[in-house]
């Protein structure tokens, strides 16, 4: 068994190079930070609350006072709205990242955001007035057309599913859905207003977008948690992986409906912000090492957080208008990815 | 040993892939005369080979000679400089991936529009020739920013370091175009949008004339450069052990292929799967070798862009597709074909 020695030798290499010490740490900071996020957003904002007020709204309800109703019906929604998307966001490119082997990974790669755009142009040139509920349906269900599609050629292909394979296929149903999108726009004349839809970020989130929402994104980030030992081993690279005894088919089929489910709403909720799926996974691996287990439940907090404090600046920065969130999310991305690509962007 | 029957298959191989570069030149023609054949009033051509010589009537040499004719050159030309960028990318990079719009060299004329836009925000009374300029000079700040971010003192550039940021400084780019598409009036919105989708829509020989010195200076450079190529192309350890200087060598390219891309960019807008789909489908046809890579993949684009514009005005007369859209409803799905065709 060469394979599996060869297996082991990787496997010990890789507990080498993970540190969990490092990763409760960052796991208790994180979770902290998220909750301190948490109550900042929902304390500022055009009437300012005090923190007392929220804690107060939040466990000991009473529905005579405005703060109360202004923290109940539209802050708690969208910071927990921007919590869960981040988180799935994060969640979502750790996976990928993971399991293709290729530190670009992300939900814009596979498809999802363009098959999403695609499907909210139809709706917005066909069906001009759907309620917010079906578009976000109608979003998912594209985004889940666009995985499908690239997952399929993937699969369909002689030699099977390589990372390069994925990667170009996801390539080339972007580029063929965004095209089909952006023409149904040109030509109806909708563009800017799926540009709004776009950036609209989380300020739209309702209770019940939320109650639909959040059984989906709660499953799958447990089902990602109880996926992460099997992509670890993934990650080490396919042969590896059977070799210590995985059944690497089934694996990619959960991830890659975990990541669908995941991306699929997140970006049906904010639209495409990219950055998270791309950054957090890098983040977190660059601090907890290489076992996934800790990648993904650091993402997890990580992915929140950002989301958290970003919807938070775009709310403040330039009130009353809020900024495009994925507009900044990518300010602070990008520098931060540009020292990641520096540093190497090997680390895979 | 086998000395002789390698290059008498060479040979075979060489005759081989004269008869597709050939086929493809052929190809291009019979679209050019398709595309004459189509539109608002149709010349035949009969019609178009009279005119060509002079022999048309007044309206037949206005369309020939200033509408259809200078679009066409101008699809064709931006084809092959798109393709040709992306091909010579993907050769530096060994990225299968690398185009022009991966490396953010669309994203960066995109922006330089949008600004342009912004500030002058009736596109009417603003001076749109200034348009190609202002792309050119865009997407030459971004790839001498991304240029910059990727290189590194005593290792020069890594073609993973060079496609990373090339794709963080892109995002970066888009992010800041998002900002700005919010504010723009919706019939700005509307001709920024379609610029950005890849219209042909510089179609005079004003636009001919700004595109075709960078592509008569850049592409047989490049093609002079086919080599290099193929030894950039074996891997980096070969490649110093050949005694390439690398380093040199791939800046140059890197120039050249922006260069090309940000002229085409300029003129036509974003067309961004030419420079993906070109290179690749050349490879199928001729092989790896850049000697005849290159001048396939010029071909290709050249064919693809010309066929795409074609399609675009036809289909929905009379308002227009932009060509970038066709192309890439064109060529994604025969690129997914050829994916799940291939072995590894």
């Amino acid at each position: 068994m060469a394979m599996s020695a060869e297996g082991l030798e990787k496997l010990q290499e890789l507990q080498r190079r993970s540190y969990p010490i490092r990763a409760i740490v960052a796991l208790i900071i994180g979770i902290i930070g998220l909750m301190f996020a948490i109550g900042l957003s929902i304390s500022f904002g055009a009437a300012d609350i005090s923190l007392g007020m929220v804690w107060q709204a939040v466990f000991n309800f009473s529905s005579e006072l405005t703060e109360h109703q202004i923290i109940r019906e539209i802050r708690l929604p969208r910071v927990l709205g921007a919590a869960l998307v981040g988180s799935a966001f994060a969640v979502a490119g750790a996976i990928m990242q993971g399991m293709t082997r290729n530190p670009l990974a992300d939900s814009g790669l596979l498809g999802l955001n363009a098959g999403a755009a695609f499907m909210l142009a139809i709706c917005f040139a066909f069906f001009p007035g759907l309620p917010y509920m079906y578009l976000i349906m109608w979003s998912f269900a594209g985004a889940g057309l666009g995985v499908v599609i690239v997952y399929g050629i993937g699969s369909l292909s002689k030699g099977g599913l390589t990372p390069m394979r994925l990667v170009l296929a996801g390539a080339a149903v972007s580029a063929l859905l965004g095209a089909l999108g952006e023409g149904i726009a040109l030509h109806y004349r909708i563009g800017q207003d799926l540009a709004f839809w776009y950036a609209g970020g989380v300020s739209g989130t309702k209770w019940s977008h939320l109650q639909i929402l959040s059984p989906w994104l709660l499953a799958a980030m447990i089902g990602a948690l109880i996926l992460s030992r099997s992509i670890t081993l993934l990650s080490l690279g396919e042969e590896i992986a059977i070799g210590l005894g995985q059944r690497t088919g089934v694996i990619k089929i959960w991830g890659m409906i975990i990541v669908l489910i995941l991306a699929g709403a997140a970006v049906s909720v904010v639209g495409a912000v990219g950055f998270v799926g791309l950054i957090v996974p890098h983040l977190t691996r660059y601090i907890v090492g290489h076992d996934y287990r800790w990648i993904i439940s650091c993402s997890l907090v990580y992915g929140a957080l950002l989301v958290v404090l970003a919807d938070f600046i775009a709310r403040n920065i330039n009130a009353p208008y809020e900024a495009p969130i994925g507009a900044l999310i990518a300010f602070i991305g990008v520098p931060f990815f540009l020292y990641l690509a520096r540093k190497g962007g090997k680390e895979l | 040993m086998n000395n002789r029957f390698l290059t008498a298959n060479q040979q075979k191989m060489k005759r081989k892939n004269f008869i597709i570069l050939g086929t493809l030149v052929v190809l291009i023609l019979i679209t050019f005369v398709i595309s004459m054949n189509t539109g608002v009033i149709k010349l035949t051509p009969l019609e178009v080979i009279r005119t060509l010589f002079g022999q048309g009537d007044a309206q037949q040499q206005l369309i020939l000679f200033e509408f259809r004719l200078p679009r066409i050159v101008i699809a064709v030309l931006v084809g092959m400089g798109l393709a040709v960028s992306g091909a010579v990318l993907q050769g530096i990079s060994r990225n299968a991936l690398a185009d022009p719009g991966i490396l953010g060299i669309n994203a960066g004329a995109g922006l330089a529009v949008m600004l342009f836009i912004s500030f002058f925000p009736s596109t009417k009374a603003a001076p749109v020739y200034l348009l190609p300029v202002l792309a050119f000079i865009g997407s030459g700040l971004t790839a001498i920013i991304i240029y910059t971010l990727s290189y590194k003192r005593h290792e020069g550039i890594t073609p993973m370091r060079l496609i990373l940021t090339g794709v963080a400084v892109a995002a970066g780019i888009s992010s800041a175009m998002i900002v700005l598409t919010l504010r723009l009036t919706p019939e700005n919105y509307q001709f920024v949008a379609t610029w950005l989708a890849g219209s042909i829509w510089g179609s005079n020989w004003r636009f001919v004339l700004s595109l075709l010195p960078w592509l008569i200076v850049l592409l047989p450079f490049v093609y002079a450069k086919s080599r290099v190529l193929n030894i950039l192309n074996l891997g980096e350890i070969t490649a110093v052990g050949l005694g390439a200087s690398i380093e040199k060598e791939r800046r140059w390219l890197l120039a050249a292929s922006v260069g090309l891309a940000g002229a085409s960019v300029s003129v036509s807008g974003g067309i961004g799967f030419v420079g993906l789909v070109a290179p690749h489908l050349a490879r199928q046809l001729v092989g790896a070798k850049h000697q005849f890579l290159l001048p396939a993949s010029a071909l290709l684009g050249g064919l693809l862009v010309l066929l795409a514009d074609t399609i675009g005005r036809s289909i929905l007369e009379p308002s227009e597709i932009p060509a970038g859209i066709v192309v890439a409803v064109l060529g994604a799905p025969y690129f997914l074909y050829l994916l799940a065709r291939l072995k590894e």
